[in-house]
């Protein structure tokens, strides 16, 4: 969707300002946000194209108004209730007014090292070739799903060549949609930054990771 | 529950952040939703053990070991593996190499994407929206914001993390440190200078 988190190449928010000497999380509540937020994705609920989805599809000034862990607490709890884990007032309560649902698993604090350590690997079995090889010029599909999507706004309509081919990966957007991992050729595509931007950019070149369908052939 | 008594009225109009998530793990908790100790442990992961320090160890190794080096840049998670880092945001990794024509910096321009086995949770720039929105259009304006200013002729190659492939810059061995070991080269090696916002320490930049 055309979100308010399809942030490359926006004007007017001013320097980066980096922290000297920052700290991991900034308060506690920031602690707690971080840890729920993973431990209720180890349940297998939603997965973590869902998650991104959910902070995306927070109303655009709310977003923008957020720090980091704000949108993922609030998209946290807006999972809650539209998987039916929780309702509004439970949320604001903090009690339970029923039993909870049974969940696929529990994170267990002796497992959370070994589940850190597994991660969630996205890489699939190649089921047919690769369409694009390194080298090619492709062009980026000028489309605007308003469902979840990892091509960005800038890339759409624009020519680029194919710097690397990354594999099969699971495909955000069927993910996202709860479509299964319906998984695609993941190709890295390199832009010229003036195709992107014209004459006013300083990057030499812009890298995005982008699925098939995304992609078509350039036109010579 | 670890938790402090709150001296906040319930149900109040707008509660603040900090005691809407305290309710919140109460109920996921009640609800038998989450472990609490599993909190903690998630917690204590990325606030002890889990930093900048790891990707640093991967940089030095790079720049005293030819066979490594090669290896990082053909297969970034088996290097990586060699130090027992991978998992979690880290599944599928690929190192980028700066040289003097080719600066690296990357970005996650739709959320906060990034390589959290060598480099541990992002910083709040990295998450912000000046970061997200400038890095792709306008790079050396972002070193600028750093206090960093590259060569002219240098190109700036910026990497959107839009998929789970996940980005470690690999800087240039700063000039003076020859015969230093991986320890002492470890030291040199900033975060930002592994997103590409920076440059390692020069060698008069730490203590001996």
């Amino acid at each position: 969707m055309n979100g308010p988190h399809d942030l490359g190449g926006a004007q007017g928010f001013g320097s980066v300002i980096p922290e000297e000497n920052e700290p991991v999380f900034h308060a506690e509540w920031e602690k707690r946000a971080f840890a729920l937020t993973l431990a209720m994705g180890a349940t297998g609920t939603w997965n973590l194209d869902q998650s991104r989805q959910a902070r995306e599809s927070l109303a655009p000034a709310q977003y923008l108004a957020s720090s980091y862990y704000e949108i993922w607490f609030q998209a946290l709890a807006n999972m809650l209730r539209q998987h039916g884990l929780a309702n509004d007032t439970e949320i604001e309560t903090g009690k339970s007014s029923g039993h909870g649902k049974s969940l696929n698993r529990i994170l267990h604090s002796d497992e959370v090292v070994a589940a850190l350590g597994r991660g969630g690997p996205v890489v699939r079995p190649q089921t047919k070739p690769a369409r694009f090889a390194a080298g090619e010029r492709v062009v980026a599909k000028r489309i605007n799903p308003t469902g979840h999507t990892r091509l960005p706004r800038y890339a759409r309509g624009r020519v680029g060549t194919i710097a690397r081919v990354h594999g099969v990966h699971v495909f955000a957007d069927a993910h996202a949609a709860g479509k299964g991992e319906d998984p695609q050729w993941l190709y890295s595509v390199a832009f010229e930054a003036k195709e992107l931007w014209g004459p006013d950019t300083t990057a030499s070149s812009i890298h995005v990771d982008l699925w098939e369908p995304y992609l078509e052939p350039a036109k010579v | 529950m670890p938790h402090d008594g709150n001296d906040h009225d319930e149900g109040s109009a707008l509660p603040d952040i900090e005691l809407r998530v305290r309710t919140l793990e109460s109920l996921l908790v009640e609800k038998g939703y989450v472990d609490p100790e599993a909190l903690d442990v998630l917690i204590e992961t990325y606030e002890d053990n889990v930093g900048p320090r790891n990707g640093a160890k991967v940089v030095a190794r790079a720049w005293v070991d030819p066979d490594y080096r090669a290896l990082l840049f053909e297969n970034a998670g088996e290097a990586l593996a060699q130090f027992g880092f991978g998992g979690r945001q880290g599944e599928h990794m690929m190192a980028l190499e700066n040289t003097p024509e080719t600066h690296n910096m990357v970005v996650c321009t739709l959320c906060s994407c990034y390589p959290w086995p060598v480099l541990g949770l992002p910083p709040v720039w990295y998450k912000s929206p000046p970061y997200r929105a400038k890095a792709v259009i306008d790079p050396r304006g972002v070193l600028q914001d750093f206090g960093v200013t590259l060569p002219e002729n240098t190109g700036i190659k910026v990497w959107d993390s839009t998929s789970e492939m996940r980005f470690l810059v690999i800087p240039m061995r700063p000039d003076g440190t020859e015969g230093w070991d991986e320890a002492r080269l470890a030291a040199l090696v900033t975060r930002d200078s592994m997103i590409g916002t920076g440059l390692p320490l020069k060698p008069n930049e730490v203590s001996p």
